[in-house]
């Protein structure tokens, strides 16, 4: 049990600051959102990514990865997340890839997943059709060979090229059983995208199967292999979201060190300086509970999954807390969109509404629990 | 020093043979007293009370990874825990700060559980502002003459000796002139009265000193240097929070999940009642969160990796934890959860009660939040007053 950094993920923690100082300030972000181009980010540094390893970080070496684990991309994520980065790191590696990299179907690995490492393949993953985050909730059925439904919430869908659609062959919405996961051409015959335009500056997209026709060789897993893949992405969010998080509290940590009233630091003040206390104690809890289900994920702990909601719920409870104090203490400079702070603010908000708020993992933590 | 493992399995044998089943109950205060106190001769002769003290003061010779050991193979035979002001906050400020005649005399005795010690520190006028402190030594030849009060002294009234905090000089700013100093309870002009607490409890007294004696020679640290010797022991009190359960008066007898399943019911496998449900969920969660925490806080130290102190948030959180979960026992309870004594309630529910009660005390005693949050926003966050 790991709740603490390794040697090699504080050298993979400084070499993602240094790339990300020097490539990736939060004006790239902003120019991202306001140009809204045809990507939502930027491709060359998803290039570099790769040429990083990062796009590989879980793959196997075999398919030109490195055989590292969810904890180590955790760490990227995070530094990520303090730069608010805009690239599909969550949505097209642990979300997309990532169901093929966990499947059993060979062919598709062989043919997939050394074109993600590389960064030539987004991966999306199809999957929610309600708009209160359950895993379970699919209508879309899979029958005679061929898709048909409708999917919301797809993350970073519009550039997807390859898309992993859940459906379901049996059973009703919000049965475990009859689900299945299969891989889908974004150009197929049959699937039509549309992107949605995130407060956030991030990109979903609503995906309509109209009878795509899939052969079986498609077929990635059932309800087993999207746990494991919405656990492990489920992690990944917390911890990209903890970044966000981090960076969040320590500008506001600053700006109460230099903001002036009353001919005073506003810092000085009891009222703020308590409410700063409480944040950072609410960001070091989710700290430590996302590490140790990052590292339950990679022992593959048999309480692997209650580590995750405990890890989603806490961490969702202390960006909530430090995005909304954060906006607070800025003052009015804070409900500006030209103050960062807000941009901050926004993708918190995002990721503690994606897949699953605090509220649904609680209820998850306790089913698991046995009450 | 012994292989590691050869060493917990050395641990484990004892266990199987020496602790008997009446006693693996954990953090209790109902064990059976006999047994209790042939088992505390017994830690206290391996060195176990005290194991990572040097052998020469009693302790159990053993470095911090021995330490961990040993304290992991108790906590999973579920032994009782030994654990008194004498262990985990006077010993280790006399180890840095006691003279070598200090330490021979009183460390010994703690090791081996055999004097008891309480803390003399809050006045009725000095709470949070302890410094302000008023509880007079005079020096009369080689004594010191101890006039003034206490109060919240846990233990006074079966204490051997107390640790004390007194005012030494009278002219000096609040935090120069004060002294810590030891003394024994047993003497003339030492007077304790219990104090009646919110929930029936006696545990603490108020201790009057009329005239109490003191030898010079057990002044603790510098003369009037207290303040620096205080605040170093507050941290050996702070630092043991964070992983016990139950606050103030130990655990419950049920776990709270038990508890609440059996007030509330299940329906379908979920507590009948949603809002407790949740409330019961994140209690749990942040129960775990506080304790990988306190944990990180230790390993970050221990790798040199640590940025911010962890540490300093153990008290509050700790304190804030500790109350929830009453809050949900009550609660889950309903008009069950307002009795005093039988009949008519469960002894568990009048227990959750009284610890409901007692326990309003956790975000009080050793600093309340407020001033957990004031030395957390200028020590650990640096934001200047």
């Amino acid at each position: 049990m790991a709740v603490i950094l390794s040697e090699e993920q504080l050298m993979l923690r400084e070499s993602a600051q240094t790339f990300l100082a020097d490539q990736s300030p939060v004006t790239r972000m902003r120019e991202l959102r306001d140009a809204f181009d045809d990507t939502g980010y930027t491709p060359e540094i998803w290039k570099q990514m790769a040429d990083l390893g990062w796009l590989g970080i879980l793959l196997s070496e075999d398919h030109g990865g490195s055989d590292m684990g969810v904890a180590d991309l955790g760490v990227v994520l995070w530094e990520c997340g303090k730069v608010l980065a805009p690239e599909p790191l969550v949505s097209a590696l642990l979300l997309g890839a990532n169901a093929v990299r966990l499947s059993g179907n060979q062919t598709l690995q062989k043919d997939l997943l050394p074109a993600v490492a590389e960064g030539d393949r987004i991966v999306a993953l199809a999957l929610e059709e309600t708009a209160r985050f359950h895993p379970y909730n699919v209508a879309t059925t899979f029958s005679g060979g061929a898709i048909s439904g409708t999917k919301i919430h797809v993350l970073d869908g519009h550039v997807a090229d390859q898309i992993v659609v859940v459906a379901r062959t049996a059973g009703n919405a919000g049965d475990r059983e009859g689900l299945a996961l299969y891989l889908v051409d974004a150009d197929a015959k049959g699937v039509s995208i549309t992107r949605n335009r995130r407060m956030d500056g991030r990109n979903a997209a609503t995906v309509e199967f109209d009878g795509v026709e899939v052969g079986a060789d498609r077929l990635l897993g059932d309800a087993d292999l999207l746990d494991q893949v919405i656990d492990q992405a489920t992690v990944g969010l917390a911890s990209e979201m903890l970044g966000t998080a981090e960076e969040a509290f320590e500008r506001t940590l600053q700006y109460l060190k230099d903001r002036e009233q009353f001919g005073e630091k506003i810092g000085t003040f009891q009222a703020l300086r308590h409410r700063a206390a409480e944040m950072f104690s609410e960001l070091e809890f989710a700290r430590s509970i996302v590490r140790d289900a990052l590292s339950a994920l990679d022992e593959g702990r048999a309480d692997a999954a209650v580590c995750v909601s405990a890890a989603k719920a806490q961490a969702s409870k202390a960006s909530r807390l430090i995005g909304a104090e954060a906006v607070q203490m800025h003052g009015g400079t804070g409900m500006t969109d030209e103050e960062e702070i807000g941009l901050f603010f926004k993708r918190l908000k995002a990721a503690e509404l994606s897949l699953g708020d605090e509220t649904y993992h609680q209820r998850r933590f306790a089913t698991l629990q046995g009450y | 020093m012994a292989d590691l493992e050869a060493f917990k399995e050395e641990v484990r044998a004892v266990l199987a043979e020496r602790l008997p089943e009446e006693l693996r109950k954990g953090n209790r205060s109902d064990l059976p007293h006999d047994l209790l106190g042939k088992w505390i001769v017994e830690m206290g002769d391996r060195g176990w009370i005290t194991p990572d003290w040097p052998t020469e003061y009693g302790g159990g010779g053993l470095d911090r990874e021995h330490t961990a050991a040993l304290k992991a193979e108790l906590k999973k035979a579920k032994a009782p825990i030994v654990s008194s002001f004498g262990v985990s906050m006077l010993g280790p400020t006399l180890l840095e700060y006691g003279t070598e005649e200090q330490k021979k005399e009183f460390l010994p005795q703690i090791s081996k559980n055999t004097v008891r010690w309480c803390q003399g520190f809050s006045e009725p006028g000095s709470g949070s502002d302890l410094a302000s402190l008023q509880c007079r030594a005079e020096k009369e030849g080689d004594e010191y003459v101890i006039t003034g009060q206490k109060i919240w002294t846990t233990g006074a009234d079966r204490a051997d000796w107390i640790f004390c905090l007194v005012r030494t000089d009278f002219d000096a700013p609040k935090h120069e002139g004060i002294s810590f100093i030891l003394f024994p309870m047993h003497q003339e002009g030492v007077k304790v009265a219990p104090l009646t607490l919110i929930d029936g409890s006696a545990h603490f007294s108020q201790v009057f000193f009329d005239g109490a004696r003191a030898k010079v020679s057990n002044v603790v640290g510098p003369l009037n240097g207290g303040w620096t010797v205080a605040k170093r022991l507050l941290q050996h009190e702070r630092s043991t929070d964070g992983s016990s359960d139950g606050g103030i008066g130990g655990a419950a007898k049920e776990s709270i999940t038990d508890f609440v399943k059996r007030q509330v019911g299940l329906e379908n496998g979920e507590l009948a009642d949603p809002t407790i449900r949740e409330r019961l969920a994140a209690h749990e969660i942040d129960k775990r969160a506080l304790s990988l925490t306190m944990r990180r806080a230790v390993e970050e130290a221990r790798a040199g990796q640590r940025a911010r102190d962890i540490g300093s948030l153990g008290k509050f959180r700790w304190a804030n934890m500790v109350k929830n979960e009453q809050d949900i026992a009550v609660d889950s309870s309903g008009s069950q959860g307002l009795g005093w004594e039988g009949p008519g309630y469960e002894d568990a529910q009048i227990e959750r009660t009284k610890k409901w009660l007692i326990t309003r005390a956790d975000s009080i005693w050793g600093g309340t939040n407020e001033i957990q949050k004031n030395v957390i926003a200028k020590r650990v966050l640096g934001i200047p007053e």
